[in-house]
């Protein structure tokens, strides 16, 4: 066998790789990109500058999803206008959504990502992920998955920081 | 005619790697199903386990990875 040719070919395989691997993720520092270039349906918040906003993603066929919801409603209720809790919806089905939200009654702005831009672009790890944010928009703290009272206290913890 | 072989066999390798499915955590839905749950029948897998049990004189090695929704 042609070595080079080997090698030729062994590095066209490596650089194939790198380019399909390759993809943006939201993480910690980083800037939430421009929420209404995403045609996300439903009513965004009018104004997050200066709050303190989690953007949580989740879907009605995930169990941790259902249990973190009475908890970010709470932080809802707690920290009011401080505090902009976000929950992006990725279902195929909107159907699926609203029956989820018929038995789940909460305070906070649900929104959907129907065509899943913006999950593509966050590329959240587990479902659920939250990204915490700060008054600049920009990534101070993630949660990969929901641990129960341990997540909560995590995201009391954080809440207050940002809000110093 | 080495070339073409080393072609032809990366080929058919590419091709068969094509074939790979990466599901990302939020693409999950119907794997979250309950039908891809693979011990949503625990009578059948009782069986199952009973008639493996009675001709290999061996039990587990059952459990399979696939279904699921993956969260957390």
């Amino acid at each position: 066998m042609n070595t080079s040719l080997l090698k030729k070919f062994t590095a066209a395989a490596l650089l194939a790789g790198t380019f399909f691997t390759a993809q943006a993720a939201l993480k910690v520092g980083d800037a939430l990109p421009d929420l209404a270039s995403f045609q996300l349906a439903g009513k965004l918040p009018d104004n997050l500058k200066g709050k303190v906003v989690i953007v949580d993603f989740w879907a009605s066929w995930c169990l941790p999803c259902a249990k973190s919801f009475p908890v970010l409603d709470e932080l809802q209720k707690k920290y009011g206008d401080r505090l902009v809790v976000l929950a992006v919806n990725i279902d195929e089905k909107a159907a699926n959504m609203q029956k989820f939200l018929a038995s789940h009654t909460v305070s906070f702005t649900v929104v959907r990502d129907a065509q899943q831009k913006l999950v593509a672009v966050a590329e959240p790890a587990t479902m659920p992920t939250s990204f915490l944010l700060d008054g600049e928009g920009r990534v101070r703290f993630l949660h990969n998955g929901f641990h129960g009272e341990d997540t909560r206290k995590e995201y009391i913890t954080e809440i207050e920081s940002l809000l110093k | 005619m080495k070339h073409k072989a080393f072609f032809l066999l990366a080929s058919v390798m590419l091709m068969l790697v094509s074939g790979c499915a990466n599901v990302k955590p939020w693409q999950r839905e119907h794997l979250a199903d309950y039908t891809m749950r693979g011990d949503r029948d625990p009578l059948g897998q009782q069986q199952i386990e009973h008639i493996w049990f009675s001709r290999e004189e061996a039990n587990g090695g059952s459990g399979v990875g696939g279904g699921g929704c993956g969260c957390n």
